[in-house]
């Protein structure tokens, strides 16, 4: 097996077991509640990181780049309600807007 | 779930779909980057989709080939995608409360969750809509695979995704799901500690392990 399918074969096996542990073992089944208090917290903890990360992070390195303008502006129009299409638009069009005219 | 269903109001597939559809432009864009680089870094024309089909995680997936690219061994790119991947565990648990059914279609849905589905789902009181991430999970899913199979097939007439800015609408749709959550004071604190933990290990520890960490945040939610 040339390296390539061996990374791909591993990889997916990894994520696959990795994905199925919770919903397999624990399925439609209610977590005991201290638990389930703290799973509430996980998608608030985890967004912002994966925000903060994605607007900052390249590779090992914290950057400042024309991402922050898109996210600004995103976060902006998050302000002002405006629906999740036009914030994602409104993000990738001034980050784009910005490397063009760098 | 019947009960849930009724005072969820209308959320269900479609509102996954619907909900999804605008960030599927910007999963397209991002598979086809993953072809291009999978292409480069000598992975061939089929074992990229298989990894797409298979894997489904965009981050360790661009991971793992960028480190075949740079000629690294196939140990260091497995451990790469493995940490990425890790925080699907956690996640995971969270998901399976809503997950009912028998083992396998538990264990299809479990597949469909990526981080948007699993936001999209959210129904904000820490349960998701397993209807909302199936259809969310599939739309992406087609997304994703589509967009790497144009990659690898169409890559050098494409060009670079980055150039429109489309990595930029990840951190923005992160965003536009957070806000609704931060009702509460609480929420607000572990939103901020959650983003700080992830910022301030990115520089010292491998990509993957800061999200990884940042999930401790969610400890300040601690009641008894």
């Amino acid at each position: 097996m040339s390296g390539a399918w061996l990374v791909v074969t591993l990889v997916g096996i990894a994520t696959i077991v990795i994905k199925s542990i919770g919903p397999l073992l624990l399925g439609g089944r209610d977590l005991p509640p201290p638990i389930a208090s703290l799973i509430g917290f996980l998608a608030p903890a985890l967004l912002a990181a994966l925000v903060a990360i994605n607007t900052f992070g390249a590779g090992r390195s914290l950057v400042l780049d024309a991402r922050v303008l898109g996210v600004a502006a995103g976060a902006i129009a998050i302000w002002r309600r405006a629906p999740v299409l036009l914030v994602v638009v409104i993000a990738a069009a001034v980050t784009a807007a910005a490397r063009a005219f760098a | 779930m019947a009960k849930d269903a009724a005072g969820q109001g209308e959320r269900d597939h479609r509102t996954g779909v619907r909900a999804t559809l605008p960030l599927a432009v910007a999963v397209v864009g991002f598979g086809v980057s993953f072809g291009v680089l999978a292409r480069a870094a000598g992975m061939g024309a089929v074992a990229p989709i298989v990894m797409s089909s298979t894997t489904f995680a965009g981050s360790a997936q661009f991971a793992a080939a960028s480190v075949l690219n740079a000629g690294g061994s196939v140990a260091t790119a497995v451990v790469a995608a493995v940490l990425l991947n890790a925080r699907y565990a956690p996640i995971g648990v969270s998901v399976a409360p809503s997950l009912i059914g028998a083992w396998w279609s538990r264990f299809l849905t479990a597949q469909l969750v990526v981080d948007e589905s699993w936001a999209i789902a959210a129904e904000g009181d820490g349960r998701f809509n397993p209807r909302v991430l199936l259809g969310a999970g599939i739309t992406l899913y087609v997304a994703w695979v589509g967009g790497t199979t144009l990659g690898v097939l169409f890559g050098d007439v494409i060009g670079d995704p980055a150039r429109l800015g489309l990595d930029a609408a990840f951190p923005a749709l992160f965003l536009a799901l957070l806000a609704p959550q931060l009702r509460s004071a609480r929420s607000k604190q572990v939103a901020l500690v959650g983003a700080g933990i992830g910022l301030a290990l990115t520089p010292f520890a491998p990509p993957g392990v800061p999200i990884i960490a940042a999930s401790a945040a969610c400890l300040l939610g601690w009641r008894r």
